[in-house]
């Protein structure tokens, strides 16, 4: 299923070393996800994915597709600022979410969080 | 065994691997997803599941050695940023769109 | 010259990224890529972002590189954390809540970005009013020393950048 590209072991061996320590990462973050025990605990796990875990695989696919296509591959780099500008947004979100609904709830343990401004001004309906 | 052969049992093994690691990852975080046990933890596990997937997509990518996975992968992690900045407003608000 | 091109920086970015996009720098691409930086940057105009620019360039080098050792650092720190045997020893994570000096956005944004993307920190809200922001550490030993973390390795570089 292989395009049988001549690869040299200079190329496979960094090209599979970073593949599978991203993927590791990966799978670290994964498991974070069900070890942690409070949501604000796991909030951190998927950034082992998200920061060095897929960077790992897309300088693999760089430098793999740069080689053996023997021109610079660099597209790769928009998923790494695309990754760089969305995390901080979703997991702000999230958090800012699970912290609110905590409160609703009258948990204890979160701080508490300054009143929404857009919340109040904006007429109902 | 010739050392382009080695080569090459480098790569594809490494390559399997990686998409091991990978599916076990997103499995992972689908128990999680299942599990919950509240609506965020859903949410942070699907994100998670986004961000694997578009990595399954460029390992698969070198697999196949073709760059076409590249925008699969794009759109993915692009899918998941709506899905997940759409979903954690829901639970904000009770509403997405104001 | 500022009616053809309000936003440098921006149409600039926006040319290269449909230039790494498309993968080429034939002339065809190339005429296209300007023609969107063009036009982004008339349709930001009408979106009135915040004011600010890059003051010094000189300095982001070597945030770029600070910020890459970090993030090799805190993956380190966090995969040891989550694979811990026998669960967890005394570890403590909770909030933070941080004063700030910088008001630029676009500082803020970035620290934003460099807070989430080294594991182990994520940036929760920020409070206009009081400029303050509120942080989740996973391993919060000591507090001060995370302020002094957030204060003197990243916003004292950010603001001789932006302001």
């Amino acid at each position: 299923m292989m395009a049988q590209a001549e690869v040299s072991l200079w190329l496979a061996v960094p090209v599979a070393l970073l593949l599978l320590a991203g993927s590791a990462l990966a799978l670290v973050g994964s498991i974070g996800l069900l070890r942690l025990h409070s949501f604000y605990d796991r909030i951190h796990a998927p950034t082992l994915a998200t920061s060095l875990g897929i960077g790992c695989v897309l300088v693999a696919s760089m430098l793999f597709f740069s080689v053996t296509q023997a021109r610079p591959v660099l597209h790769e780099l928009l998923i790494a600022a695309f990754m760089v500008v969305t995390t901080p947004v979703t997991l702000m979100l999230l958090a800012r979410a699970a912290l609110y609904r905590d409160q609703q709830e009258g948990n204890p343990e979160v701080p508490p969080l300054p009143p929404l401004p857009a919340r109040e001004e904006r007429p109902e309906g | 065994m010739t050392l382009e052969e080695l080569a090459w049992s480098v790569l594809s093994w490494s390559l399997l691997g990686a998409q091991i690691l990978l599916v076990a990852s997103m499995g992972c975080a689908a128990f999680r997803a299942l599990r919950g046990p509240r609506a965020q933890d859903r949410v942070l596990a699907l994100d998670t599941m986004y961000v694997n997937a578009a990595m399954l997509l460029l390992v698969f990518g070198i697999r196949t050695g073709s760059t076409h996975y590249f925008e699969a992968a794009l759109l993915i992690a692009l899918l998941g940023f709506v899905a997940t900045a759409a979903l954690a407003k829901f639970l904000m608000r009770g509403e997405v769109i104001e | 010259m500022r009616r053809l091109l309000p936003f440098p920086v921006f149409a600039v970015s926006l040319a290269a990224l449909w230039l790494l996009l498309v993968g080429s720098v034939k002339p065809g691409s190339l005429l296209l890529a300007a023609g969107f930086g063009l036009a982004g940057g008339w349709m930001l105009v009408s979106l009135t972002p915040p004011d600010g620019r890059l003051r010094r360039l000189a300095g982001i080098p070597r945030l770029l590189g600070l910020v890459l050792v970090e993030v090799l650092r805190s993956n380190a720190d966090v995969a040891r954390i989550i694979l811990r045997r026998g669960g967890w020893q005394p570890r403590r994570s909770g909030f933070v809540r941080v004063r700030l000096q910088m008001r630029s956005p676009y500082g803020l944004a970035a620290l934003a970005c460099i807070l989430t993307t080294t594991p182990g920190t994520v940036w929760v809200e920020y409070d206009s009013v009081e400029n303050t922001m509120l942080l989740h550490v996973l391993d919060l030993i000591d507090e001060e020393a995370w302020v002094g973390i957030i204060k003197d390795r990243w916003e004292a570089r950010l603001m001789e950048i932006f302001e």
